[in-house]
């Protein structure tokens, strides 16, 4: 198999970088870690003009954690994630799902922002940046840019950046206190993309009540199914079988998932209710701290 | 120079290389064709299967969906750099003869490099430590029990650098 011919550059600054974006716009492609673009480029279902190799840019290679953010460069790849001491601590979302991101040797190279700027309804990042309110910063011709998860992806595979533009960097902002996260996904093999998957985020209130929520998830749309108004429920309730049978139903319910060789709709519905319901009950025994909070 | 070709200077096999190679060469295609390393095997060409991985500066990766242009300065490992050639069989490929880790061979020199990653990161791995450093990886022939096998007695045999 071979790709259509293109034009190829490696530029060793960011500057050179958006230098050759703001050039070759249009026509051309980043390549990060490879691992979505390579097979498309090989089966043509990408044939850009020009590819620009950011796999020299060690400077943005890196994980920080500064200001109470964490903060992400557009070379760190997704296996920095599970050898990262902070971010199992501080960020276990994180942590629990990049295991589910294909496989070890694709989190070699694949980046953390490759996966956010491919934008796969499938995938465990986007759901995951959506839960935890990340921004995303983006360098252009014009400067630097934001983005909230909820404007950045827009469809299926598109995402609101410009052909000019690169993803810089992910922040996710600090953890709350009390607050226990979840990441629950069913797919038909380990590493295979999710058939559906769930982020759960609760946050609980001094007296054990709940204070805020948010169910996030991956599969069922072609962005990631941010399920605020099932989340909504929880708002002041005891968080019990009673209120997280509730919310899963609302979740289910609200849902407009696709049906494909992989899965019916229906039964995309089933796991969101039963998925939702299993992340809900462990994410409040970590917000009660109960276990060893790890995931 | 034509736009479409560059020059290349990288190290396989601890062998240093300098070729001229067209941008749209996948690093598999150049380590099979261009340096006649013909055991590095292609499967599906698209990092589906995992037949084509190699080590790429110490980390595993798959070589068909590399282009040869991105291992300009890289050290390469590929199956035919575990041993010389004249030499005793690598402790793991050693193990995977004696536990039938493999039968028809395609995938093997895939599987022989997240298994190499895994031991030289980590003493004694569990089977589930095992099974998940090659999860990438398929293998039509084995059923998998004799591949971990293989690797569980790598891990006890094989005296790390
Ligand atoms: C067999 C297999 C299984 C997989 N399973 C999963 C899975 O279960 N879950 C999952 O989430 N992913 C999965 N993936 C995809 C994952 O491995 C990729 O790493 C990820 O989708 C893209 O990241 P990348 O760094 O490889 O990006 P690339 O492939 O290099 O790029 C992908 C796209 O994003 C653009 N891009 C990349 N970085 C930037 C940037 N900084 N700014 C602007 N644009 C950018 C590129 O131009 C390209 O269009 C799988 C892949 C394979 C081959
Ligand atoms: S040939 Fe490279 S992964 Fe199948
Ligand atoms: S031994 Fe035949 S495919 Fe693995």
């Amino acid at each position: 198999m071979k790709p259509a011919p293109f034009e190829y550059f490696a530029p060793e600054s960011v500057e050179e970088a958006l230098d050759l974006l703001e050039q070759h716009g249009d026509t051309a492609k980043i390549l990060a870690g490879g691992q979505s673009l390579g097979p498309l480029l090989n089966m043509r279902l990408a044939s850009p003009e020009v590819l620009i190799d950011i796999n020299r840019l060690e400077d943005i290679a890196y994980i920080r954690h500064d200001d109470g953010y964490l903060k992400i460069g557009a070379l760190a790849r997704q296996r920095t994630i599970e050898r990262s001491l902070l971010i199992p601590k501080s960020w276990p979302l994180l942590y629990e799902a990049a295991p589910y991101i294909g496989h070890p040797t694709l989190r070699n190279r694949g980046t953390i922002c490759g996966s956010l700027a491919h934008a796969d309804p499938a995938a465990e990042l986007p759901a995951i940046a959506t839960a935890l309110d990340a921004e995303l910063h983006i360098l252009g011709p014009e400067g630097e840019r934001s983005a909230r998860p909820e404007e950045f992806f827009e469809s299926y595979m598109t995402t609101s950046l410009k052909p000019e533009e690169l993803l810089a960097e992910v922040r996710f902002p600090p953890p709350r206190p009390r607050t226990g996260v979840a990441w629950l996904e069913v797919a038909r093999r380990h590493g295979d993309f999710a058939l559906v998957g769930v982020a759960a985020v609760l946050t609980l209130r001094e007296d054990g009540t709940c204070e805020a929520a948010r169910l996030v998830y991956t599969g069922v749309a072609p962005v990631p199914y941010d399920a605020r108004e099932a989340a909504e429920l929880l708002a002041g309730e005891q968080p019990d079988g009673e209120s997280f049978d509730a919310a899963a139903e609302k979740a289910a319910e609200l849902s407009e998932p696709g049906s494909d060789v992989h899965a019916s709709a229906a039964y995309r519905r089933h796991l969101i209710r039963v998925l939702s319901r299993r992340a809900l009950g462990k994410a409040l025994e970590r917000a009660r701290g109960e276990g060893d909070g790890s995931p | 120079m034509d736009r479409h070709r560059k020059t290349v200077h990288l190290t396989v096999n601890g062998v240093e290389y300098e070729r001229e190679v067209e941008v749209r060469k996948t690093l598999a295609d150049f380590l099979r064709y261009d340096l006649g390393l013909r055991g590095t095997h292609l499967g599906c060409e698209h990092g589906v299967c995992g037949a084509c991985t190699v080590m790429f500066n110490d980390s595993s990766a798959r070589s068909c969906i590399l282009y040869a242009v991105q291992a300009d300065g890289a050290d390469i490992l590929t199956v035919e750099g575990l041993t010389s050639p004249e030499g005793p069989l690598h402790p793991i490929q050693e193990a995977f003869r004696k536990h039938h880790g493999l039968q028809c061979g395609f995938c093997t020199p895939g599987f022989l490099m997240p298994a190499l990653e895994l031991l030289v990161e980590k003493h004694g791995p569990t089977e589930k430590e095992i099974r998940n450093a090659i999860s990438g990886n398929l293998c039509r022939c084995t059923g998998y029990a004799g591949i971990v096998e293989a690797i569980r007695e790598a891990d006890a045999m094989w005296e790390r650098p």
